[in-house]
C-alpha cells in the first residue's frame, strides 16, 4: 500500500532539500529559540522572522497548501492554549456575565495572547520546513551525530518503521470488519472496535517479538551500531552563516530600534 | 563430506506445554540443499530456531562442531543465516541499506567493508540500486530478495529459509527459486511448496507433529503420494521437464 503522509515532499530538489540535516536540526532550533526568546514588545522583529521563513520556504519549493494544511493541524492546539490567557487579571477590553461571574477579556491578556500565537505559527513554519524539505531517516542520522541518546533513536526510527505496517493492518481488519456489514447498535459496535485494538495491540507486540529475533539471529548484542557519518559541505557553512546572522541581526536591531 | 549441522534426539516444548519438536536426530553435511516439508504446524519454523540457538535445548544441536549455547553461540549466528517468513519482521530499517548493513555492523566491519558487503548482497538479489528505498514501499517479491541480502551480507556459510516462496506469484517465485540456485552455501529450506523442493532440494525431511517421518532423496519422498498425503501434503501434479532437481 502507499503511504506518503510523513515525508511527502521529501524528494523535491531544492537548495533547502540539499543541506545537511544537522544543520537544518541546527537552524531550526535556533530560529525557535530566537522566536521564542524575542520579547512580546520588540514587535518589529515578528515580521523579519516572517520574512526570513517564508523566503526559505519559497527556496524550498514546497506547495504552499501543503505548508497551510500541515499548519492547520498544529494551530488548533496552540489557539487552545492561548485562549485561556485571554482573561488575564489587568485592564478590561469587554466582559461578559456568565451565570453569577464576572467573566473579562483584558488588554494585558490579549497582547499575550496574540503574541503566543505569532511565535508559534513562526515556529511551525520553521519544523514544518525541517521535516518536509529532510527524509525521516536522514533527520535521524543528523540526531544521532548530534550526539541524541541512542535509545531516543532507536525508538523513533522503529516507530517510523512500523507505522507503515500497523496502519495497513488496521486497514486490512477495517476493510474485513465493513465487508461483513459491519453495523448494529452504538454499544456493539464500541466493543467490536474495542475488540480490534486489542488485537492490534497483541499483533504488534508479537511481532516486535519477532523483529528481535531478527535481529538477534544477526548479531544484535543490545548495542545500536552506525556505518556512514554524514559529510558537511561549503553550503552547509554558508546557509548556517547566513542564519546565524539574519537572526542575530533581527533579534538586535529590534532593540536597538 | 565435512557434517556441518548435527541433530542428537532434540526435543523441545514451548513454555505454554506445547510439544513442538520430538525426538529429532538430524545430520546436515557441508555443500546440502535439504528440503524441511510438512504441513501447518508441524515443527519447521521451530526447528529453524533451534539452528542459531534462538530457541534452545540442552546440547543437542551442534552447528559446526559446537553447542548452540554459551559462548558459541555468537560465532554460530554470523555462520548460520536467517531468513523468515514474513519480511516485515527481518526489514525493521528506514531504508534498505540500514537493513542490509545491520548484520556487518553487528559483525564489527570497517565502514568501507559494511558497504562493500552490502552492495555485493544486493547484487546477488538483482537488487543494486534500491539502497536508500525506504524498505516498506517495496513489493512483497522485493521485500523477500531483500530479506535475504540481509542475510547475504553476513556472508554465512549456511542459509536457513522459512518459507521462502510463501505469498508470491509464480513469477516471483520461479525468480526466487532461481536465485537461490545460484547460491552455492549449504541450504536448508523450510516450505509446504514441493515444487520449490523438487527444483531445489537433493534431500528431503518430512516432518509432522514435531517428528521426521521421512528422511531421503527428494525424487523418492515426492513420488510418495501416500506418505505425502498422509501428512497433510500434495505432490506436484506434474514437474515441468526443464524443472529437474538439481
Amino acid at each position: 500500500m502507499e503511504h506518503d503522509f510523513l515525508d511527502r515532499y521529501s524528494d523535491i530538489d531544492s537548495v533547502i532539500h540539499k543541506l545537511d540535516p544537522r544543520t537544518k536540526l541546527i537552524t531550526t532550533l535556533c530560529f525557535v529559540l530566537a522566536v521564542v526568546i524575542t520579547p512580546a514588545t520588540e514587535w518589529r522583529a515578528f515580521p523579519c522572522y516572517f520574512v526570513f521563513i517564508s523566503i526559505l520556504l519559497l527556496l524550498s519549493k514546497l506547495p504552499l497548501l501543503y505548508v497551510l494544511k500541515r499548519a492547520l493541524v498544529i494551530l488548533p492546539f496552540v489557539f487552545l492554549i492561548g485562549i485561556f490567557n485571554l482573561f488575564k487579571a489587568g485592564e478590561a477590553v469587554a466582559s461578559v456575565h456568565v451565570w453569577h461571574w464576572q467573566v473579562s477579556i483584558t488588554h494585558e491578556g490579549l497582547l499575550v495572547f496574540r503574541t503566543v500565537l505569532t511565535k508559534a505559527s513562526l515556529s511551525i513554519m520553521g519544523l514544518i520546513l525541517l521535516s518536509s524539505t529532510t527524509k525521516f531517516p536522514a533527520l535521524l542520522r543528523g540526531l544521532q551525530q548530534l550526539r541524541t541518546p541512542r535509545v531516543m533513536i532507536v525508538t523513533l526510527s522503529f516507530a517510523y518503521r512500523y507505522i507503515f505496517v500497523l496502519v495497513d493492518e488496521a486497514t486490512r481488519m477495517r476493510r474485513a470488519r465493513d465487508s461483513r456489514n459491519f453495523g448494529g447498535k452504538r454499544v456493539w459496535q464500541m466493543k467490536t472496535v474495542g475488540n480490534m485494538v486489542g488485537t492490534l495491540f497483541l499483533r504488534s507486540y508479537e511481532r516486535g517479538e519477532r523483529v528481535y529475533t531478527a535481529m538477534v539471529s544477526r548479531g544484535y548484542d543490545g548495542q545500536i551500531r552506525e556505518a556512514s557519518p554524514l559529510s558537511f559541505s561549503y553550503r552547509d557553512a554558508y546557509f548556517s552563516a547566513a542564519t546565524a546572522l539574519i537572526l542575530i541581526s533581527v533579534s538586535t536591531t529590534s532593540l536597538l530600534w | 563430506m565435512k557434517e556441518v549441522i548435527r541433530i542428537d534426539h532434540l526435543s523441545f516444548k514451548y513454555h505454554d506445554g506445547q510439544e513442538a519438536l520430538r525426538d529429532i536426530s538430524l545430520v546436515i553435511t557441508d555443500g546440502e540443499t535439504v528440503g524441511l516439508i510438512g504441513p501447518n504446524g508441524a515443527g519447521k519454523s521451530t526447528l529453524m530456531l533451534q539452528l542459531n540457538g534462538i530457541l534452545r535445548s540442552n546440547g543437542s544441536v551442534q552447528v559446526f562442531g559446537l553447542p548452540t549455547e554459551g559462548k558459541s553461540v555468537k560465532t554460530i549466528r554470523n555462520r548460520v543465516g536467517l531468513v523468515f517468513q514474513d519480511p516485515n519482521d527481518q526489514l525493521f530499517s528506514p531504508t534498505v541499506f540500514d537493513d542490509v548493513a545491520f548484520g556487518p555492523i553487528n559483525m564489527g566491519l570497517s565502514e568501507e567493508e559494511v558497504r562493500q558487503r552490502v552492495s555485493k548482497a544486493l547484487g546477488w538479489v538483482g537488487m543494486s540500486g534500491y539502497e536508500s528505498r525506504p524498505s516498506y514501499h517495496l513489493s512483497m517479491g522485493e521485500k523477500k530478495r531483500i530479506a535475504i541480502a540481509t542475510v547475504l551480507s553476513m556472508d554465512p556459510e549456511i542459509l536457513v529459509l522459512d518459507e521462502p516462496t510463501n505469498n508470491l506469484d509464480p513469477r516471483g517465485k520461479w525468480a526466487l527459486t532461481e536465485l537461490l540456485k545460484e547460491l552455492r552455501m549449504t541450504k536448508i529450506i523450510a516450505t509446504h511448496d514441493l515444487e520449490v523442493v523438487a527444483l531445489l532440494c537433493r534431500r528431503t525431511v518430512l516432518l509432522d507433529e514435531g517428528r521426521v517421518v521421512a528422511d531421503g532423496p527428494t525424487d523418492r519422498i515426492l513420488s510418495d503420494t501416500d506418505l505425502l498425503e498422509a501428512h497433510g501434503l500434495a505432490a506436484p501434479r506434474k514437474m515441468p521437464a526443464e524443472l529437474h532437481p538439481c
